[in-house]
């Protein structure tokens, strides 16, 4: 569903922030990515929600090869995606379903559809009794959910997060970090960049550690070759 | 469209001075461009009223039988230039002499004035080039002595259309160009401030046209709006003007709606340019 075939990234002002990196996300797997600041993972995370493309290599995405995207196909690519950050990026000036509503609203769903679908995501992330609150009456976690909420409005294959729970107290974390267990086990895959090694640890998911703009380890890897040892 | 619509009215309700400014900036940059508009055309209405008396007068020389006045006339009234022909015998000359020069009534006898063929051009045809063509060929005719038309006077007054109309055209141009740029400036400003919901919209997957509507739609209205406002100034000025100092013409329907319909496209156009340039600033 999603593969990186030898990609580099290199950034005019930076210089090379990923060099050589494969790796392949199946439909319905949960990776978390890790690895110190710096390493390469929010790269990582843009070249697969198309905010930015591979200086060299491939990467595909739902069947589309980045090199070959045009433009214009980017905003349709991205309904396949959700994308979630750790600083929420909610509209302070629009309720939690306004919210929800306005990602529903910008890509052409007819407005009698909005209601109900806001009202179903809302109840599946637990907030169905905030819907008319604003985001600064929310605690940090319960703006993670509306976020959420809204990255799963078009109903996306992979679920994007970038550190989200890194603005959160542990509560909140584990809070947080179970609703993406539970989207995934509704078959949406989810790729969670964190920092977050308790987490990490504790889950027991494949794990894809970046250092230096490389695969440092991919757990997918070790337990294959742990397979093959076996057989 | 019902979304961009709304968006438009939050950007408006979030950034009323924004909005306010860009509406007045348009309007003066259009009243300025309108006012050199109403003198060019108050300056065309003078002229044409001072242009349509042009004429030519050509003399007949003294012992011209009246059936050849009539056939040179005949001919001269087929030229395609021309709209009336008409024929001043001396005794009128005389007549129209001492009208004009009242005081001087007494110093005029009817031998001293020749008869002529005043030829008046028809509108479209007094430019000097014409004129001068339609005096030469009446030279040829073996009956006409002398043509007179003033040919220094039409050239000037050519001159000073021309002059006002190329003045109109470059002033209306740069006000055009200021316009556009202060629209683009504050198309600039609207952009970085809906910064968050253009940032959002992109992560979701709207279209770069979806998102570019709001700020064209924006652009059309505030241009409409300014064009609008520039009209009722250009408007209260000429009555103004009209009131203190000298009887002024006002644009007709046609033109005072395609001044509006100026200032929408002049909106579109400075949104156009400045939303594309500028939506590259957020990611």
């Amino acid at each position: 569903m999603i593969r990186f075939a030898s990609v580099f990234k290199e950034y005019p002002r930076t210089g090379l922030a990923l060099s050589d990196v494969s790796f392949t996300v199946q439909k319905g797997e949960f990776v978390f990515l890790t690895g110190p600041s710096g390493a390469g993972k929010s790269t990582i995370l843009k070249l697969i929600y198309l905010d930015e493309f591979p200086s060299k290599g491939d990467v595909w995405i739902a069947g589309a090869r980045s090199r070959q995207v045009k433009r214009r196909e980017v905003p349709l690519l991205r309904r396949k995606l959700g994308v979630v950050f750790q600083d929420f990026r909610l509209l302070d000036d629009r309720t939690v379903e306004a919210n929800v509503g306005f990602a529903l609203e910008v890509t052409g769903v007819p407005r009698d559809r909005i209601p109900p679908k806001v009202s179903r995501l809302l109840t599946q992330v637990g907030l169905a009794s905030k819907a008319t609150a604003y985001p600064r009456e929310l605690s940090g976690g319960e703006q993670q959910r509306v976020a959420i909420a809204r990255a799963l409005v078009n109903d996306p294959m992979v679920l994007v997060a970038d550190e989200p729970t890194g603005n959160l107290d542990e509560r909140a974390t584990r809070s947080v970090f179970q609703l993406l267990r539970d989207i995934n086990a509704l078959g949406t895959a989810v790729i969670m960049a964190t920092h977050d090694l308790d987490v990490v640890r504790r889950a027991d998911l494949r794990v894809l550690e970046i250092n230096r703009g490389q695969v440092a380890f991919d757990s997918a890897d070790d337990s294959r070759a742990g397979t093959r040892d076996a057989s | 469209m019902r979304l961009a619509l709304r968006e438009v009215a939050l950007g408006m309700r979030r950034a009323p001075l924004l909005g306010m400014l860009s509406v007045t900036t348009i309007a003066f940059s259009l009243f300025a461009f309108g006012l050199f508009s109403l003198v060019a055309l108050n300056i065309r209405e003078a002229l044409r009223a001072v242009e349509s008396q042009v004429e030519i007068r050509a003399f007949v020389a003294d012992s011209t039988s009246v059936d050849d006045v009539g056939r040179a006339m005949e001919d001269v009234a087929t030229y395609r230039e021309v709209e009336r022909v008409e024929y001043v015998s001396p005794d009128q000359a005389l007549e129209r002499a001492r009208q004009d020069l009242g005081e001087f009534k007494d110093v005029f006898d009817s031998a001293f004035l020749p008869g002529s063929i005043d030829i008046r051009l028809r509108d479209g045809f007094r430019d000097p080039a014409t004129v001068k063509s339609v005096a030469d060929r009446l030279r040829a005719f073996p009956i006409i002595e002398d043509v007179r038309y003033g040919e220094e006077w039409v050239s000037k007054l050519h001159r000073i259309r021309t002059v006002a109309t190329v003045a109109g055209v470059t002033l209306g141009l740069a006000f055009a160009a200021v316009a556009v740029i202060v629209i683009g400036a504050t198309i600039r400003m609207a952009v970085l401030a809906r910064g968050p919901e253009i940032s959002i919209m992109r992560m979701v997957g709207a279209t770069d046209s979806f998102i570019r509507r709001p700020f064209l739609i924006d652009g059309f209205l505030k241009g409409i709006a300014g064009g609008l406002l520039a009209l009722l100034l250009t408007w209260l000025a000429s009555v103004l003007i009209t009131r203190t100092f000298i009887q002024t013409e006002f644009f007709d329907a046609t033109l005072a709606a395609s001044g509006v319909v100026g200032g929408a496209l002049i909106g579109l156009l400075g949104s156009a340019f400045s939303v594309n340039r500028h939506l590259r600033l957020v990611r």
